[in-house]
């Protein structure tokens, strides 16, 4: 009898995780229609977002969990990952909107054809939108990701201020020909067809858009789980922990590394496709550098390079955003005192970050690998090149 | 053939740091099936020269041929695809992996599977995964460590990462392994089951080693020839009798005056 018990138990153990996985996935389906008996509860009723804000949470969760590839995997420092939410975004005003009024050219979208303009279906169109953002990732990338560390953190800043300053400018004055129609951005973007299920007004499109990025959610989820166990995984972490043995054990450095970018970047693409789709617009004015900082804290306060905890750290940082520190800061203001908490948003993750770093510097969900990186250090020495002749990285100074 | 059967080919390999010359013109040559060690003392270039051959550092000039392929200046991963796998003088194992995810790293370039199929998981990768995984158990075992494949690599125990470190080397499939002081902080008898364990190796699976050590008495059992040296200059070559009778070698080792 307790040998029985034991066993069970130790199925729920090993379960656990699945359970609760599957009831986070069934909550979140259902929650547009509970959301608005969540909504009338005592006390916390005030805090839970509507399901138009939830899908702008999943949205920028989705592109920190493409950036979790990028860092938590490969452990490159992507400073500018916002260039890939922008490429996506502008991919979906371009094939998806008014934008190229000269040619009309529509294939199963759900605006009426006598409108001008490339309209494509959004669906086709969140496709396309990953495969460009993966080719801009490996342009970016086959130049930058020679470089290592506080170097590449540097460079790919500088990819992420060059791609909102190029999309600002990219218009009849800068460019010669209308390409991102310059700093009003490109609106209305066409929204994603649900056949029956027609946008009957704002609270439905909010629905359908929330079970989208549901969707889109898991199937990130899903790649990054099956890549992270894969024979691309493993190398992406042996390049994380020591270049040099990677690449004395086989691992091409450059393609593996540029890999990691370009999927990284894919779901960035979709993500801000989906989004532009689901504002109606890209505007130059949200691609800036804040936002890739911000996807990084997501990632940092969730745990770098864990799936659930990225997942953990976007929604919360996401709700933080969009409503929590307004609501809180409504709820201050109530209390009779003059503090507005919006104001001061960027103080304020910043401030969770520190205390993060101070107080579990793993992250809420940690990676097991990342605790013992903390616990052990990790081994990292310039390496060779064979081009810069004679420089600081060409010798290793550990290895003589 | 008229040349003796040699898989490395060096032909005036030289390495410079700036002023410093860290192996000067060296021709060396690695006869087939054949274990040989490179000696000197500490800083003769013996490591420098082994991350030439690996292709972690470029050579100033000279020419490496590995199995009648020139490998000068080829990058480190197309030169383990080629067949040459190595260890390292202080351990540079994947310590936030398993001592089995440490082996499948080593077979990265032996295995196919992509991105797309490892997403979707086909047929095909998923018995190339199952496949590797029960090779590098069967490595494991074969270097000594039936237990402890799914432990951090960075928790085992020292000598466990040193056979560890073999075979993730072993796992790349290679012609010729680069042992760098593989028994550095063994004790004697330690030293001698890896030595014993190096020859069986060797005859076992086919392979070709070449021996960094820093101590004479560790590689004149073992090696069939003996390659010194001395500040980055090759100063003596021969059978493990010849050298122990070298008298420069015996002057590097112990100073001037020694050998007279």
């Amino acid at each position: 009898m307790s040998e029985a018990l034991q066993g069970f138990a130790s199925r729920v153990r090993t379960e656990r995780g699945w359970w609760v996985a599957g009831g986070v996935v069934v909550g979140a389906l259902i929650y547009p229609f509970i959301v608005e008996t969540l909504q009338v509860l005592p006390l916390i009723g005030d805090f839970v977002p509507r399901t138009g804000s939830m899908v702008v949470m999943l949205v920028f969760t989705m592109m920190a969990l493409g950036l979790n590839v990028v860092v938590g995997y490969a452990g490159l420092l992507d400073l500018g990952y916002v260039a890939f939410y922008a490429a996506g975004a502008y991919t979906a005003g371009w094939f998806a909107s008014l934008q190229f009024e000269q040619v009309t050219f529509h294939f199963g979208s759900t605006v009426s054809n006598d409108l001008p303009g490339i309209h494509i279906s959004m669906w086709f169109v969140l496709a396309a939108a990953g495969i460009f953002t993966t080719i801009v990732g490996i342009i970016i990338g086959l130049p930058t990701l020679r470089l290592r560390g506080d170097y590449l953190a540097i460079v790919t800043l500088g990819f992420g201020e060059i791609v909102p300053q190029f999309v600002r400018n990219a218009d009849e004055s800068g460019l010669g020909f209308d390409l991102t129609n310059g700093t009003y951005g490109i609106t209305p973007i066409d929204s994603l067809g649900f056949g029956s299920f027609v946008l009957r007004d704002q609270q439905n499109k909010d629905d359908l858009y929330y079970w989208t990025a549901i969707g889109l959610i898991l199937f990130t989820v899903f790649c990054c789980i099956r890549l992270r166990d894969s024979r691309l995984g493993r190398a992406w972490i042996a390049i994380r922990e020591d270049e040099t043995a990677a690449a004395a054990m086989g691992i091409p450095l450059m393609r593996t590394k540029t890999w990691s970018y370009a999927i990284g970047a894919f779901f960035g693409g979709i993500a801000g496709a989906f989004y532009s789709s689901f504002r109606a617009g890209a505007f130059p004015a949200d691609f800036f550098f804040n936002v890739s900082i911000f996807i990084l804290c997501m990632v940092i306060l969730g745990g770098i390079g864990s799936i659930w905890g990225v997942l953990a750290g976007g929604m919360i940082l996401g709700y933080l955003n969009i409503e929590g520190l307004s609501t809180i800061g409504a709820k201050v203001q109530d209390a009779g005192l003059d503090f507005d908490p919006t104001k001061y948003n960027f103080g304020i993750y910043g401030f969770i970050i520190v205390a993060m770093m101070l107080f579990r510097p793993t992250g809420l969900i940690p990676e097991r690998r990342h605790k013992i990186e903390l616990a052990e250090g990790v081994r990292d020495s310039p390496f060779y090149d064979v081009q810069t002749e004679g420089t600081l990285t060409d010798r290793d100074p550990s290895d003589n | 053939m008229a040349e003796p059967d040699n898989l490395l080919v060096a032909e005036k390999v030289r390495k410079e740091f700036g002023g410093l010359v860290a192996t000067d013109d060296i021709d060396f040559t690695i006869p087939r099936g054949s274990i040989v060690a490179l000696i000197g003392p500490n800083g003769a270039g013996k490591t420098t020269f082994f991350n030439q051959i690996t292709g972690v550092y470029a050579p100033t000039s000279g020419s490496i041929v590995f199995d009648g392929t020139e490998v000068t200046g080829k990058p480190p991963h197309a030169i383990v695809e080629l067949g040459v796998g190595r260890t390292f003088q202080n351990i540079r194992l994947f310590a936030q992996m398993t001592a089995i995810e440490n082996v499948l790293v080593g077979m990265h370039c032996r295995l196919k599977g992509g991105i797309i199929g490892s997403v979707v998981r086909t047929p095909r990768v998923r018995r190339e995964e199952r496949e590797a995984r029960d090779r590098a158990r069967e490595l494991l075992v074969y270097c000594g460590l039936p237990r402890r494949h799914e432990e951090y690599a960075g928790t085992l125990p020292y000598g466990d990462q040193r056979r560890l470190e073999v075979a993730r080397a072993l796992a790349t499939n290679p012609t010729l392994v680069l042992l760098d002081e593989p028994t550095a902080g063994m004790n004697p008898q330690e030293t001698a089951d890896f030595i014993a364990f190096v020859t069986r190796m060797r005859d076992e699976k086919d392979l070709t080693v070449l021996l960094i050590e820093h101590d004479m008495k560790v590689v004149m059992g073992v090696s069939e020839r003996i390659t010194v040296l001395e500040y980055g200059a090759k100063i003596a070559e021969g059978t493990p009798a010849e050298i122990r009778a070298d008298e420069r070698v015996i002057e590097a080792y112990l100073g001037r005056g020694a050998a007279a």
